[in-house]
């Protein structure tokens, strides 16, 4: 914001209040009430008006409370935005940027906790990213908001709460580029946001097993980098594909169809998917613990392949 | 007074107080809006029906003075936005009819390329910001250009043009909340032909006179004869003034007639032989036209010059649209996104 004054926020309870997840704290004080902008609760609307916003110059990153609530204003994302520069003959940019937690693990039951990151990733014409680290999120949303592109920003509110150091200087990491977080020998777990976390201790439960696993964060889910996970696969052989989100019709799905495409005969064991099962995200304790995929699941997945 | 050169107060002697403070020259340039909206939709109707047309489209047909009203205030920067029914409106803002012909037909000279077609006109030059065919989701988008002349103080005002069938859509509602609230530059124009798709107003909704939600966001709300070019010019007028003046938006009812059916080739079954004539005889060309002649500011034979100078101008973007080559398959993955460059 401070380098691009085209660049608004947008979003109920953003300024003021600093964002329900304190995202935005800080900045109506710095930019003031010209570019920070506390909405109604009209998310149909105001994503809507992001996109006359970001035709006539300005370059908008709109905030929606609860990935849960893009169902409220799958319109304007689904048939405007993310058609607007195809359908309309190449005439508009759309620089336009919709930030959104993702994700369970607080208890906050069905319509607050879901990701839903394959039904955009399903639609052409908007970029969907979803970090896992603390150093991720700072390079990725940086370029998802100077990308002339709309870009879907989940941010899995599992992981507000990590703390850790990275570079005060500016950097920026591409949109479409996946990143090896760990290196290992025997099988590839291609883990997304919260799931990288749990992959990292499967791995730990695993090395004991002398079993070694590789992980591979794909960052962003559209467009998606098949070059470092299809190497990775040639390299073990053998595929893990680990996120929160329900695993039936997951984007884990397009993701084993793509390696049983085009490493076929790579492949010493069929692939494997971890996800949620198909039930909406209960709240109470133990059955939302039971529903969320962990360590264990990519444990049992990965020990199933390596036989 | 033969006015060719000067520009010249024309007086009623009874009727609209509008026409006392227009030029020849406005009142002209009104009509000939009108004509070439009406000619070009015509002819999209016969171009429809004869086949050469694909998918579906919808013509604003007796709905004309509503767009050239509004559209003839406006600079060329200031947007409007309209739906699948906006091939008038993307006239009156001035439009290429011969790219707009084209992307109508498919052809890759249209304005989209043909990848949008009838429901979706767009030309970004002249302020026609892209035609969305979602009941009521323009009027967020055209909202959303009007916070942004706010914000960057530009002096701007957005038109957001959509019919009595959208004003029960929750967009609607969210955007004039909005535009109120932060008093923003942006005229919302409804075209109340009293039809959504083949229901009436009266099967829909419980408050007919559209302008009086307005009292429900404390912005002016308005209503004017649509059939009427001069009233509704007269009071688009106010409202795009009282908006670049910064005093916020108005919504601009224009009571009007669908004469054609929901789209074209549409039996409207549902309407009755009377209702049908009704509407085809509230005639905002013919009434205009009648105006016109009365108080000698164009003889009848410069009536026809002015049709048939537009009937050219027609046939030249059908000629334009006939002999342009369609887009090609290996177009079709092209710029989903944009890589930079221009």
């Amino acid at each position: 914001m401070a380098r691009d004054k085209n660049v608004i926020l947008i979003g109920e309870d953003v300024g003021s209040s600093g964002g329900t997840f304190s995202a935005t704290r800080g900045l109506l004080e710095e930019f003031g009430r010209q570019r920070v902008i506390d909405t109604p609760i009209s998310e149909s609307s105001f994503t809507g008006l992001a996109l006359g916003a970001a035709t006539t110059g300005l370059r908008p990153v709109v905030e929606i409370m609860f990935m849960d609530f893009l169902t409220t204003c799958m319109d304007p994302i689904v048939n405007q935005i993310a058609k607007a520069r195809y359908m309309f003959g190449e005439q508009f940019k759309v620089p336009l940027t919709i930030r959104t937690p993702a994700g369970g693990g607080l208890n906050a039951g069905p319509q607050h906790s879901q990701c839903l990151e394959a039904w955009f990733a399903h639609v052409p014409g908007i970029k969907v990213v979803m970090p896992s680290t603390i150093y991720d999120v700072k390079g990725l949303l940086k370029s998802s908001i100077r990308d002339d592109n709309p870009v879907l920003f989940i941010e899995h509110k599992g992981l507000h709460s990590l703390k850790g150091n990275i570079p005060e200087e500016e950097y920026t990491i591409p949109l479409g580029q996946a990143e090896v977080k760990k290196e290992g020998s025997d099988v590839t777990v291609v883990a997304i946001a919260r799931m990288v976390y749990e992959a990292m201790t499967a791995a730990d439960r695993l090395a004991a097993d002398g079993i070694s696993i590789e992980i591979v964060d794909p960052r962003t889910i559209s467009p998606l980098d098949k070059d470092t996970i299809l190497n990775s696969v040639k390299k073990t052989g053998k595929v893990v594909i680990a996120h929160e989100a329900v695993k039936t019709m997951g984007f884990g799905a397009e993701i084993a169809a793509i390696i049983a495409d085009e490493a076929f005969d790579y492949l010493d064991a069929p692939i494997k998917r971890v996800g949620a099962p198909f039930v909406p995200v209960p709240f109470s304790k133990p059955l939302e613990k039971s529903y969320l995929p962990s360590s264990d699941g990519i444990v049992a997945a990965v020990k199933e392949i390596v036989g | 007074m033969t006015g060719d050169n000067l520009e010249e107060l024309i007086t009623m002697t009874e009727g609209s107080v509008s026409m006392k403070s227009l030029t020849k020259e406005k009142l002209i340039e009104l009509f000939t809006t009108m004509l070439r909206g009406r000619a070009f939709d015509e002819k999209v109707v016969e171009l429809f029906t004869q086949g050469f047309i694909p998918g579906f489209t919808h013509v604003g047909i007796g709905q004309e003075a509503i767009a050239a009203g509004v559209c003839v205030h406006l600079h060329q920067n200031d947007p409007i936005f309209t739906t699948h029914r906006g091939h008038i409106q993307a006239v009156a803002k001035g439009i290429d009819v011969k790219r707009a012909m084209a992307e109508i037909l498919g052809k890759r000279t249209g304005f989209c390329k043909g990848r949008g077609g009838s429901m979706h006109l767009a030309d970004k030059e002249i302020g026609l910001m892209g035609s969305t065919a979602i009941v009521g989701s323009g009027i967020p988008i055209a909202t959303g250009a009007a916070l942004s002349f706010q914000l960057q103080e530009t002096g701007q005002v957005a038109v957001s043009f959509f019919g009595d069938g959208s004003v029960n859509h929750g967009t609607f509602h969210e955007s004039l909340n909005m535009a109120s609230l932060w008093n923003l530059p942006i005229v919302y124009c409804c075209e109340n032909n009293s039809w959504s798709q083949f229901s009436p107003q009266t099967l829909t909704t419980k408050i007919l006179d559209v302008a009086t939600r307005a009292a429900a966001y404390a912005v002016p709300g308005v209503t004017v004869d649509g059939d009427d070019v001069l009233a509704v010019y007269e009071a688009a007028g106010k409202a795009i003034d009282r908006a670049r003046k910064g005093g916020g938006p108005t919504l601009l009812e224009c009571k009007t007639h669908r004469w054609y059916g929901h789209f074209v080739g549409d039996p409207q079954k549902y309407r009755t032989e009377e209702d049908l004539e009704e509407s085809r005889k509230s005639d905002p060309i013919a009434k205009f036209e009648a105006k016109l002649i009365e108080e000698k500011v164009l003889t009848p034979d410069e009536v026809s010059e002015a049709q048939q100078r537009v009937q050219v101008e027609i046939d030249e973007a059908v000629k334009f649209a006939e002999e342009s080559p369609l887009p090609e398959a290996k177009e079709l993955l092209d710029n989903v996104y944009y890589e930079g460059g221009k």
